[in-house]
């Protein structure tokens, strides 16, 4: 992480003094300085909300029934958690909401997610395998229903929004299996590196 | 089409119903229950006030600069041999860093070539398939304090670049 902040920072002003670009430098790490803290403030609201209702659903056992459900699928993709850990429920919920297409809603669930992984994590400072994995399907994106995508082509005019539904799907689940296919590959190799 | 969209509006209102129906059946007490939760989130969100800030300057600098014209430009020979629009390339490159961005970068798609255009699909189904990867990698793991990051960026930048292939392939072979 380190190491892409920098080049962004520097590959960035780089770029800028190359394209002559550095008048809008400032001004623009500036506004956008002023837009984190606006979305920082807008994400406390629907995180402390999400995660209200999650506490619910966990208290009333309904994730635990959830996740039991999908739990052979999720114990061959995350070997390292244990049995009815909570992050199971996390990460169901987290996925879920990505798969409807509820980016605001999935973010509350990740984040809980990587807080119950770290619980199992005897490094606290490098990401676990669970993480790992988790993250690679994530952020692969598993999109069922792309409600934005849709409502934005209606708004351009498109004759017929819907059309893309086919694609994205193959094409979500090619990234997705790509996703889980890489990561699988990278754990035994780094399993390797680092033994050593 | 309405069909798609009325029907996400009812999924997150029945989830809460149902949410709350089962808490109080089984006798949770569920506006305590329901405070101590937010009360958790509220914390984890003020965690990632720093991490957000720095995602933001970051990717805004690098956008600003024309940073990603340049890495379009030198990626060429490859672009052209997997037959990849630019504007495509463009495109994929934003998304792993800013969804909003991105997002108003394929209305400017369908601005200039028209939704329903070759361009206008692909847009549509790169954004479908792909997600902000960087962003999410940043701030997930900043939310709980991880600096080794191990093989989850390269593993996310295969997958992304996957589902580039794959939208280019398909939206030729559907629509084409």
């Amino acid at each position: 992480m380190n190491w892409i902040f920098a080049f962004l920072i520097l590959g960035g002003i780089f770029a800028a003094a190359w394209n002559g670009k550095m008048d809008s430098i400032t001004p623009a790490a500036l506004e956008a300085a002023k837009t984190a803290i606006e979305r920082a403030i807008n994400l406390m609201g629907v995180v402390g909300f999400w995660l209200g209702i999650a506490k619910v659903a966990e208290e009333s056992g309904l994730i635990n029934s959830i996740s039991r459900f999908i739990a052979p699928l999720f114990r061959w993709l995350f070997p390292s958690i244990p049995k009815g850990h909570p992050a199971m429920g996390s990460i169901l919920m987290n996925l879920s909401a990505n798969m409807l297409g509820f980016g605001n809603a999935a973010t509350p669930f990740g984040l809980k997610a990587m807080k119950e992984l770290q619980t199992l994590n005897p490094n606290p400072d490098t990401a676990t395998e669970a993480m790992c994995t988790f993250l690679a399907i994530n952020t692969s994106s598993v999109t069922l229903i792309p409600a934005t995508i849709i409502a934005l082509r209606a708004a351009a005019g498109s004759q017929n929004p819907s059309e893309v539904l086919g694609a994205i799907l193959f094409a979500t689940t090619c990234s997705t299996l790509v996703a889980v296919v890489a990561d699988y590959a990278f754990r035994l190799f780094y399993r390797k590196i680092e033994r050593r | 089409m309405a069909e798609q969209i009325s029907v996400s509006s009812w999924i997150i209102p029945l989830v809460i119903v149902a949410v709350f129906l089962h808490g109080l059946i089984k006798n949770v007490r569920v506006f305590e229950v329901f405070t101590q939760g937010a009360q958790e989130g509220l914390l984890l969100a003020i965690k990632l006030v720093p991490y957000l800030l720095g995602i933001y300057v970051a990717v805004s600098i690098f956008r600003e600069s024309g940073a990603v014209d340049l890495i379009v430009k030198a990626l060429n020979p490859v672009i052209r041999l997997l037959e990849i629009p630019a504007d495509a390339l463009f495109l994929s490159i934003v998304r792993t860093l800013s969804g909003p961005a991105a997002l108003s970068m394929m209305v400017e798609i369908f601005d200039t070539y028209g939704p329903d255009s070759f361009m206008g699909r692909l847009a549509s189904t790169l954004m479908g398939s792909t997600d902000t990867t960087f962003y999410v990698i940043a701030i997930y793991f900043g939310s709980i304090g991880i600096k080794k990051t191990r093989y989850s960026v390269p593993a996310g930048i295969m997958a992304d670049f996957a589902s580039l292939l794959a939208s280019v392939y398909i939206v030729k072979r559907l629509f084409e």
